[in-house]
């Protein structure tokens, strides 16, 4: 049993790394036996996951299930693994959604099974990497490497301008990392400036001398950090690469892009950018949550005059996303606890919406909204599943989606570091659009009079797409009555962030008071003076 | 005895002559000649000052080049005769496909 | 014996889940009935006995919470899933109940042969389940599950027949504009809730009003909160500016208009008032505005209702009237005379759509009242009912409506002002003349329908004799609150007392007294109805003749009347178009195509142009490369030797 705690991360890890490498042997004739290895190995991560939630104790703050083993010696990079309350329960979604959207896929993927089933789990692999390093380097070789299953899910088995959506997802993710990988060589060259220092990548280690970083150089680095988080998650106006992404890819893609990649962008921020250069958050505070709220509304609107259906939820995903980035900038207990709640309800929802629309292309091979009507009469089961997911996505009391934006809202209203209560209200009004366009969209694709022909031979869900779905229903509705189970291990964690937070802007203060003429803010644009080392 | 400079002079010249002929000469067996004749007026300065400074090396060093050279003479007319298999031409003009 | 209030809400949800999951195998619509009238009636026999356990306790006992589980906990906030069972929750959940198994057990006989019927009742449930956790919610937070729980299922319901037309439209479309109308209250709500949190720190109830009576009269946080929560009641009680949705709504079966749309849903603003009493007893700015909203509605939704001819439209306008006295009353600090006239009203409108249900069932679905007529000797126990609602609601006594809204207006005149009591008295005259006109088209008179094609025929026993109870309850209703000035103990009154009285202390009311002034109102009022009755039977039924005459001549106010004053259409004007084109127009296909991802790919297209240029350097002929070589070579030279 120890041994496995002390593994237990590697396994997690391992499993679907494991899974891809032993799917590339078996023989691509063996349709229906790839199909099941590739939900069978992501089941078996999912089920040493679900032990890895449930050994975690919420009573810590720290990262558990700690394993470090040298990698690049000159460079003190390490292989550094641990989950603490931020990561686990997106360590969790992710291993939840691979194996359902790769049965949501048995039918819908036609060629190049094998390879599919490689690159979703090599996908899982380097989405499992990016939430469980600790060493920014580690993460940023999993954040680069995960970019690449993708662009061929996308580029191979995407729709008709799938090359397009692949290249734009691909350069955009990967212009932003540049940037941040520059930023964490700085880390590593800054951490060897200091007494008795020497490089390093270890973020345990960076985040010891995090404060020593001077004021200047963190707006840059949180700069750099900040865009490439900022067009992962994407926050408006990065956003142009989600609904091309979006559309073009297979319904698995889609499920695992907004289910667990988007979160990654949102991961970074509280991960990195907050511990790491609480000064420049401080100062870009305004303007993060300025673009999160114009992301909650715009999104929004923009998702009401959509005609395609996956480009609706691609939208709403930009709209739901901004409530996750306002939470975070609002660093409240409330609101942090609320993005990460959000961020699994996102994950929920929106991936139970991709696998709708996906089961709905399935039958009809559009998603032209116009193209449907009625389906109600014709797919009573799918009318109910549907409602429920749609439900959850505009955030109904007792369901997942409320519990999110509810804390997020409640901690962004009060929250000392945005000063105002305006964002919180303006988020507010996304509440009611929500509504607008996902019933919009509900009334014209499932009510109303069945007008098309085409729309009257359709069949119910079969018992494959129940099972796809009913999992998603059952934490949907768990999330929204219970909570208490996922935000009791969250809490210490958000906890000592919000701490650490909230003792970096007392310090900023007293330095300010120190030095009235030369606040931060000023230095910002005079350089040479700055320096807030003692 | 001749001074060094009229070998350096000569050996010029030829240079220059060899540069004017891969420069402006069409056809590619001219240029290719003009670039031997480049090798040789380095060679023919090498010569010299091997002369002049009664040192061997520089002579020793001209038979390395000239073995190159014939190798150098082997491949380049092979490949002018394949490029002349290929486009019936020998005008350095037309020989312009390797770009963008 | 309290702790029973889990079982009242738990038996609706085991309805709920019961037909939801198994209604459609069970195919036998007697199952299916019984199993989803039985658990709401069995609730409303387990709310009577908690009533009756707390009528034998002492006054300062009867308030208790019940604890369920922990619900959401973040940071320094806490929520349960907690009941709170007081005097005003337990009479909620006894109208809730009690008036949703009779409308029930009307539905086995209105629904009968749908195919949805199953579907129905676990609806049905699922909106009694919300409606209980709304009166019974302990906290702000629970209330809103409640609240917009009440929303979703009126949303469910309104687009029962989802592919069914109605109006312009399907009855879908007026379900969604239900839920978005809903939906910009809620924001209200949800914005006064964090408020709430942000100023008292807690969002339960008991904490909440603890600390509020510690602030002062009309401060500003107060009147911010009290003004939020009432966007939020407007949106779900259907008050000036958020009713329109109501209207639409009556494309759901009638029994749901009866149930939710009349009797218990759309009080639920005003019940949010009364439970919110010390918030806005403390905020007296608010609470004017909340009398004067609550009047104008009165009138403004009765004189859209004299031209009406949809007969659940009618109702529909008349409900909002009626929800505009509660508020009326609640404005004017008067909470146990909206508590009492929500409770007679729950009664005589609900009985007014069932019975209207029952025409429109003998009618093969026709609402229209032009094409009705002469209907009372086909239906006679519907038209005898109805004319005794038609009477409740006129406020003729003794019939329940005449007591509480007798009270309702003594209170505008003697708490208000003599304008919030005139407006109550002239939408006390609409509403006898739209009542009796709607009588009159329906059941007096000869027959203005198709004999041959359409055979009118009393309902079955299960829709007639729900109709008997509410008609009697109607009637006696209003003998819970007999004023004292009539010599009654006013026993409505006394129950609630201690549930407002932190409010009335704080609004420092005059003590309840008799004046010769309110016998004076008082037969007014009742002579107002009369005219009301007396103008409506008159013109539509006696002398026909001077009803065109009226119309020709004040055609103007006719249109604006008939076109319910443009309220709709200015909406769809100011809001919804405007919404959709910026969106489209302007945000979509302008910036985020245009502009954004315009930059987006202009930036791609900038480096390919660049290097499409640049390449161009790459001629191809070894000569050139060479020459360039060689300047080079020189240029060099020329820099080492100079």
């Amino acid at each position: 049993m120890e041994w496995l705690n002390e593994h237990i991360l590697t396994l997690v890890l391992a499993a679907p790394l494991l899974g891809a490498l032993f799917a590339t042997v078996i023989p691509s004739d063996r349709v229906n036996g790839l199909k099941v290895f590739g939900i069978g190995a992501s089941t078996v991560t999912f089920l040493v996951s679900v032990y890895l939630f449930v050994e975690f104790d919420g009573s810590q703050a720290e990262f558990q299930f700690v394993e470090k083993v040298r990698w690049i010696d000159g460079l003190n990079v390490s292989y550094h693994v641990g989950v603490d309350g931020i990561s686990l329960l997106l360590v969790m979604i992710t291993t939840f959604l691979t194996p359902l959207s790769l049965l949501a896929s048995w039918d819908s993927i036609k060629h190049r099974i094998k390879e599919f089933v490689v690159f979703m789990l090599f996908l899982e692999f380097g989405m499992l990497g990016v939430y469980i390093s600790i060493d920014t380097f580690l993460f940023y070789v999993f954040w680069e490497a995960m970019l690449i299953p993708m662009y061929f899910i996308i580029g191979i088995w995407g729709g008709h301008e799938r090359i397009y959506a692949a290249i734009k997802f691909f350069i955009y993710t990967m212009f932003g990392s540049l940037l941040m990988l520059v930023a964490i060589i700085w880390l590593g060259y800054f951490a060897s400036t200091q007494p008795e220092g020497h490089f390093t990548t270890n973020l345990p280690e960076l985040l010891a001398i995090a404060p020593k970083i001077p004021a200047t150089v963190q707006m840059w680095m949180f700069l750099a950090f900040a865009l490439s988080f900022a067009i992962k998650v994407p926050m408006f106006p990065f956003h142009t690469w989600l609904p091309d992404a979006h559309v073009q890819a297979p319904t698995a893609g889609s499920v695992l892009l907004a289910g667990v990649l988007l979160k990654m962008g949102t991961y970074g921020f509280i991960r990195f950018c907050l511990p790491l250069f609480p000064i420049a958050t401080f100062e870009f505070l305004p303007y993060v949550a300025t673009l999160a709220v114009v992301g909650i509304i715009y999104g929004a609107l923009v998702s009401l005059v959509q005609t395609d259906l996956k480009k609706l939820v691609a939208y709403s995903s930009v709209s739901h996303l901004g409530f996750v980035v306002l939470g975070i900038f609002a660093l409240t207990e409330e609101s942090l606890q609320g993005s990460l709640i959000q961020m699994v309800s996102h994950g929920l929802s929106t991936g139970a919406l991709f696998l709708i629309v996906g089961m709905v292309y399935d039958r009809r091979h559009t998603r032209e909204i116009s193209e449907f009507g009625g389906l109600s009469r014709k797919m009573p089961v799918f009318a109910t599943l549907f409602m429920i997911v749609m439900l959850s996505s505009l955030g109904l009391p007792g369901l997942n989606g409320f519990v999110g934006e509810f804390l997020i809202l409640l901690g962004s209203f009060k929250s000392q570091f945005l000063g105002t209560s305006a964002y919180a209200v303006a988020a507010s009004v996304g509440v009611i659009l929500t509504a607008v366009y996902l019933l919009w969209m509900y009334r014209r694709v499932m009510f109303g009079p069945l007008t098309r022909p085409e729309n009257e031979a359709l069949k119910d869900l079969n018992t494959r797409e129940i099972v796809v779905l009913l999992p998603i229903v059952v934490f949907i509705v768990w999330i929204g009555l219970y909570p208490s189970t996922f935000l009791d291990k969250t809490s210490k964690s958000v906890e000592q962030i919000v701490l650490r937070m909230e003792r970096a802007r007392v310090g900023a203060l007293s330095r300010g008071e120190r030095d009235a003429q030369q606040s931060f803010t000023t230095s910002s644009t005079n350089p040479t003076k700055v320096d807030l080392v003692d | 005895m001749i001074p060094l400079n009229y070998y350096l002079a000569l050996s010029a010249l030829l240079f220059t002559i060899g540069v004017v002929g891969v420069l402006t000469r069409r056809n590619v067996i001219i240029v290719f000649m003009c670039i031997e004749l480049m090798l040789n007026s380095v060679n023919l300065s090498l010569i010299g000052f091997s002369a002049f400074r009664g040192d061997a090396t520089g002579q020793i060093l001209v038979f390395f080049v000239m073995v190159v050279a014939a190798a150098e003479a082997a491949v380049g007319l092979a490949i002018i005769i394949a490029v002349f298999r290929n486009k019936q031409t020998v005008n350095i003009d037309e020989i312009n496909i390797l770009k963008w | 014996m309290v702790d029973l209030i889990a079982y009242v809400v738990l038996l609706p949800l085991f309805g709920f889940l019961f037909n939801g999951l198994l209604g459609a195998r069970i195919r036998s619509e007697k199952v299916v009935g019984m199993v989803g009238s039985g658990v709401v009636g069995l609730s409303f026999l387990l709310a009577g006995l908690i009533f009756f356990h707390m009528l034998a306790l002492p006054v300062e006992e009867r308030p208790q919470v019940v604890h369920m589980f922990r619900w959401i906990s973040a940071g320094t906030l806490e929520t349960q899933v907690a009941f709170l069972v007081d005097q005003l929750s337990i009479l909620m959940v006894l109208i809730v109940t009690g008036v949703g198994f009779i409308i029930h057990v009307y539905s086995i006989g209105y629904m009968r042969g749908d195919p949805g019927y199953w579907r129905f009742f676990s609806y049905m449930n699922l909106f009694i389940v919300a409606m209980l956790v709304l009166v019974l919610a302990d906290n702000f937070l629970l209330f809103f599950v409640g609240w917009e729980g009440v929303g979703l299922c009126s949303y469910l319901l309104i687009g029962f027949w989802y592919d069914k037309r109605f109006e312009k439209a399907t009855t879908s479309d007026a379900a969604n504009k239900a839920f978005i109308v809903n939906r910009v209250g809620d924001f209200g709500f949800l914005v006064a809730m964090l408020l709430i949190y942000v100023t008292f720190g807690s969002l339960n109830f008991g904490s909440v009003f603890a600390r509020a009576n510690a602030l002062s009269v009309g401060e500003t946080s107060l009147i911010l909160i009290t003004l939020l929560l009432l966007i939020g009641a407007t949106g779900k009680s259907a008050q000036i500016p958020l009713f329109v949705w109501l209207p639409d709504a009556m494309a759901g079966p009638t029994p749901v208009s009866a149930l939710i749309h009349a009797a218990t849903m759309v009080t639920a603003g005003v019940y949010m008032i009364a439970r919110c009493s010390i918030l806005f007893a403390l905020a007296p700015a608010t609470m004017g505005i909340v009398a004067v909203v609550g009047a104008l509605t009165a009138v403004f939704a009765a004189s859209i209702g004299l031209v009406q001819n949809g007969i659940k439209k009618i109702l529909a306008y008349s409900t909002i009237s009626q929800l505009g006295y509660m508020f009326l009353a609640m404005g004017v600090g008067a909470f146990t005379a909206g508590m009492f006239h929500l409770l007679t009203h729950a009664f005589f409108k609900a009985l007014l759509f069932l019975g209207a249900g029952a025409v429109i069932h003998a009618m093969q679905e026709e609402e229209d009242i032009q094409r009705m007529g002469g209907l009372k000797q086909h239906l006679p126990t519907t038209y005898k009912t109805f004319v005794v609602a038609a009477l409740a609601i006129a406020g003729i006594p003794p019939l329940s409506g005449f007591f509480s809204k007798d009270e309702i207006l003594w209170n505008a005149f003697n708490q208000g002002s003599w304008f919030l009591w005139l407006m109550g008295a002239l939408g006390a005259v609409l509403t006898a003349f739209y009542m009796f006109r709607l009588v009159v088209l329906t059941f007096e008179g000869s027959p203005r329908y198709d004999p041959a094609k359409v055979h009118p025929h009393e309902a079955p026993k299960t829709m007639t004799v729900p109709l008997i109870v509410l008609a009697v309850l109607s009637v006696i209703g209003g003998f819970f609150g007999i004023p004292y000035s009539l010599g009654g103990g006013n026993l409505l009154g006394q129950w609630l007392e201690p549930t407002f009285a932190g409010a009335s202390e704080i609004m420092r009311l005059p003590t309840p007294e008799v004046h010769a002034i309110e016998y004076v109102l008082m037969f007014f009022s009742v002579a107002l109805a009369a005219v009301g009755i007396y103008g409506a039977w008159k013109v539509y039924l006696k002398r026909k003749e001077l009803l065109p005459r009226l119309v020709s001549q004040y055609q103007r106010v006719y249109d604006l009347l008939w076109n319910k004053y443009y309220v709709d259409e200015i909406y769809d004007v100011s809001i919804v178009v405007p919404t959709f084109k910026v969106s489209e127009k302007l945000l979509w296909r302008g910036l985020d195509v245009l502009v954004i991802d315009g930059a987006v790919n202009g930036i791609a297209r900038v480096i390919s142009i660049v290097s499409m240029v640049s390449r161009r350097v790459q001629v191809g002929v070894a000569q050139t490369y060479a020459i360039v070589f060689v300047f080079g070579i020189v240029m060099i030279l020329a820099w080492l030797i100079l």
